[in-house]
């Protein structure tokens, strides 16, 4: 058995732009301005880069294909430069290249660069899904979106666990609620206005049952990780970095479509990836000992689930936890400290680091307002496709 | 013996009714008062001829082995494509062998008999056991006249074959003129006609009963002993009875006010609602108008009590919904173009190399069976996906389209695209095994219940007007009221 990858990869610097509609920003504006950042953060320049990985997912609408236009926007001197994309966890794969590299040996510092310009599209929503599904699923699946992908989970939670409509959008009501109290302190979300439990749940439909204010915006960002060895992270930092414990994913082997076991109330490469990375980790008992949570949090009923998935709450019993306030930024497990996707919207290639920045930020006591105290462990759960067909990234951090 | 083996019928649910096309445009056309009357049925706005023509033939064939079928024949004046022929589409998506020999029928609106008359001859010939007619139709009348009351929106179906024959086929005669009573040039939209009277006094009151009696002289039958005559005439044609000594009761209704002059369809769809009433004996003329005539003579056998019920005129009657709105029936059936939206204008991908290598999944909605496990999966994999088996290349083809489920979950979604927002669509566990992810259609949201029993149907899934293709594949609807 692989040992896998715990403290041997440090993050030595961050870099995250303001999300939103940035009209007057291309892409590869907004690449040098998260890249700047993580540099400065990092006290190293271009040339000390040596490898480097780039996450987009619906490259046809923004900077195209490869990864040439972040060699090129950020003027990489012709190092190794990699374009990856897994839908929605883009962002963390980006991360598991760079951390891989540096993990293997392969290099010293290697940049993960997330990035994607979704408004350019002329209508809101994600990008139709129809060119992403393949040829022959275009001929075939309905004409979904991400909102009613997710929706049918909502659909399938209520009646697994007798909840009425009403009782069911009032917890997801709640999860919105709290990300909307911690992205109003945050600078770089997009949406910064509180919500009350009444305005969430009177949110016109956007897919029964989800409303507007269940569902994550749609904007632009960037954000970037620089990563290193703990022995140059020690040199260049002193103490001031933190290191990877654990990095999963688990893609989808198609079972909750094509084998009829799977109940539609879960996300199952989620509770694969996590049990994985707790592992890694030596994490024995997940809601004693992580800290913190940055939830892919696409919809609300995403992060309720993702509660359960993540042995944080029991299964079925996540309202709970709602209702008490566990998941509140004073609460046991504060839960999107940043605002999460909710707040921030979700330029895919981006989600995954952006959340990492939260980590990185609170495990470095540098989140101001949003300031956890003490965080020791910080997880990212970082969910690509719909719950039916899914691949997920868990990643813990903490302190060296 | 060769004759009737089976029949179906397909309706749309969508019932527009008369008197709100009367109160959009009565103020133009006020001398349609007089027949704005009951309703007609409309095809949904994932609706044209192919895919009801399709469904008339499931309805037709279920519970029979497809195997057999050597022919298909589709009549409708309405069809998708000019060159691309529609019977085979019809064929893949009905899972017939591909030995088979399919012809479209169209041109006129005796198309419908022509295609009985057609597929008996091939029968008779001995070139084949068993051929199914499809008919279906669906015409444009343009707003403001007659035929936009008039026209309604129908499929209907026929089984011929050799052996356990309901209804035998004593023979047919017919004529051809250029009777121009109504007529649609090549890429045209709507049906012009010339005058009523003329219609009537110099074409229907001298060809059919040309037509009729040349049929009884012709195989010696003596009208009086008819049971049931069905002309396909969208009109009572119980007042030229008196000449034949047919009384009014023996003439079938045509569901003038219920379904519509359903063109091509009409003929058969009248002969399968004749069927439904008939008892062993009964001598069946049916009569199809238009360019001329056809007539057609069966008589029920003693087999056509083993039949086990047929979804046909009855059961597709009894599933309706009102439709009000004069202003979704025209954007339900082209007549309007409405604003789509970028995310509505996105191109379709229609890939034909893709629906060629896939036909089946596509269009039939063939999935595969694990040998091994047992488990049936959908689209086809080669890897069985129970993680307790995991048999690789152990597949068999498993067919979805004509199974019942139960609806697992689902979501009405106002973001997605759709000419009839919201887009419902979930996971529907297939009794036996499957889980299909589909679209929904005929439904509302309101009648959307987890565990609901679903069906699927035949629907149009999009059309690519750029490419000019018009894509197809299986939706899920509720599961219908089963034939009484």
């Amino acid at each position: 058995m692989a040992e896998g990858i715990r403290d041997k990869v440090a993050i030595i610097g961050m870099g995250c732009t303001k999300f939103g509609e940035q009209w007057d920003k291309s892409a590869e504006d907004l690449m040098v301005d998260s890249f700047s950042e993580a540099t400065k953060d990092a006290g190293i320049s271009t040339k000390d880069i040596e490898m480097a990985w780039m996450g987009v997912c619906f490259d046809e609408v923004n900077v195209g294909k490869s990864a040439i236009p972040c060699s090129l926007a950020l003027k990489l001197p012709f190092i190794p430069c990699t374009r990856v994309e897994n839908f929605c966890a883009s962002g963390t794969e980006s991360f598991r290249g760079a951390a891989y590299a540096v993990a293997s040996g392969a290099c010293d510092i290697a940049l993960a660069m997330g990035v994607e310009k979704l408004k350019d599209t002329g209508y809101g929503g994600l990008p139709d899904f129809g060119q992403a599904m393949g040829t022959r699923n275009r001929m075939l699946l309905p004409n979904i979106t991400a909102p009613g992908a997710f929706a049918m989970m909502a659909t399938r939670y209520f009646e697994k666990y007798g909840l009425t409509r009403d009782e069911g959008k009032e917890a997801l009501a709640k999860i919105s609620v709290k990300s909307h109290a911690n992205g109003a302190k945050n600078p770089k979300a997009h949406l910064r206005r509180e919500v009350t439990v009444e305005q969430v749940m009177r949110s016109p439909i956007i897919a029964e049952p989800l409303g507007l204010f269940d569902c994550c915006g749609v904007s632009d960002g960037s954000a970037c990780a620089i990563v290193a060895t703990p022995e140059i992270a020690k040199k260049l930092k002193g103490d001031d970095f933190i290191t990877v414990k654990a990095l999963q994913i688990a893609a989808t082997s198609g079972e909750e479509l094509l084998y009829t076991d799977w109940d539609g109330t879960y996300v199952k490469t989620t509770r694969e990836a996590s049990r994985r990375a707790y592992a890694e980790a030596g994490i024995k008992n997940p809601r004693e000992e992580i800290s913190m949570l940055e939830l892919h949090d696409c919809f609300s009923i995403t992060e309720m689930v993702t509660f359960e998935d993540l042995q944080i709450s029991p299964i079925g019993k996540a309202k709970e936890d709602i209702d008490a306030g566990f998941f509140n930024l004073d609460g046991k497990i504060p839960s999107q400290p940043d605002g999460g996707l909710k707040c921030f919207g979700h330029p895919i290639g981006a989600s995954g680091l952006r959340m990492i920045y939260e980590c990185y930020l609170q495990l470095l006591s540098r989140a101001g307002d949003r300031q956890i105290k003490d965080p020791k462990f910080a997880l990212t759960h970082n969910l690509g496709g719909f719950p039916a067909m899914s691949v997920c990234s868990v990643g813990i951090f903490g302190r060296k | 013996m060769i004759g009737i083996t089976s029949y179906g019928a397909y309706i749309p649910w969508n019932r527009l009714q008369r008197q709100s096309i009367f109160q959009a445009m009565g103020w133009y056309s006020p001398f349609t008062y007089g027949i704005a009357k009951g309703e007609k049925a409309v095809s949904n706005h994932d609706e044209d001829s192919l895919s009801m023509a399709v469904n008339a033939g499931a309805n037709c064939v279920s519970g029979l082995d497809r195997g057999k079928i050597g022919g298909l024949f589709l009549a409708s004046t309405t069809l998708p494509y000019d060159e691309r022929m529609n019977a085979s589409i019809a064929a893949t998506a009905l899972d017939l062998k591909s030995q088979v020999s399919a012809a479209d029928i169209t041109g006129g609106l005796k198309a419908g008999t022509t295609a009985m008359i057609s597929a008996l001859d091939a029968l008779q010939a001995g070139r084949m056991n068993q051929a199914l007619v499809l008919a279906a139709d669906s015409r444009l009348g343009k707003p403001g006249g007659a035929y936009e009351h008039m026209f309604g929106d129908a499929a209907a179906a026929v089984l011929f074959g050799t052996e356990n024959v309901i209804a035998e086929f004593k023979g047919s005669f017919s004529l051809s003129y250029d009777f121009a009573d109504q007529r649609r040039a090549s890429g045209e939209k709507f049906n012009r006609n010339w005058e009523e009277r003329w219609i009537r006094d110099a074409g229907i009151s001298k060809i059919l009963p040309e037509a009729i009696m040349g049929a009884a002289t012709k195989h010696g039958v003596n009208p009086a002993n008819i049971s049931k005559i069905c002309i396909a005439l969208p009109a009572d044609m119980s007042g030229m009875g008196k000449k034949m000594m047919l009384t009014p009761e023996k003439f079938q209704e045509s569901m003038v006010n219920t379904v519509g002059d359903c063109g091509a369809a009409l003929s058969v769809l009248m002969l399968a609602a004749a069927l439904e009433n008939a008892k062993p004996g009964d001598q069946i003329v049916v009569v199809g108008f238009g360019s001329g005539a056809d007539v057609l003579l069966f008589q029920a056998t003693e087999e056509i009590t083993k039949l086990p019920t047929r979804r046909a005129v009855k059961a597709c009657l009894a599933n309706r919904k009102e439709l009000t709105s004069y202003e979704k029936y025209k954007v339900f059936s082209g007549i309007e173009d409405i604003e789509t939206g970028i995310r509505g204008e996105a191109p379709a991908a229609s890939a034909l190399s893709v629906l060629w290598k896939d036909r089946r999944a596509i269009m039939a909605y063939v999935g595969t069976r694990c040998k091994e496990c047992k488990t049936p999966q959908f689209p086809p994999q080669r890897i069985c996906a129970n993680p307790a088996c995991n048999a690789k290349d152990k597949m068999e083809p498993y067919s979805f389209a004509d199974k019942k489920g139960k609806l697992f979950t689902f979501t009405a979604d106002m973001l997605a695209f759709t000419f009839d927002p919201p887009a419902i669509y979930g996971l529907v566990d297939m009794d036996g095994g499957g889980r299909l992810w589909m679209d929904f259609t005929d439904v509302e949201v309101k009648d959307m219940k987890v565990n609901m029993p679903v069906e699927l149907s035949f629907r149009r899934k999009y059309v690519d007007k750029g490419r000019g293709i018009s894509g197809y594949s299986w939706k899920a609807v509720p599961a219908g009221k089963e034939a009484n």
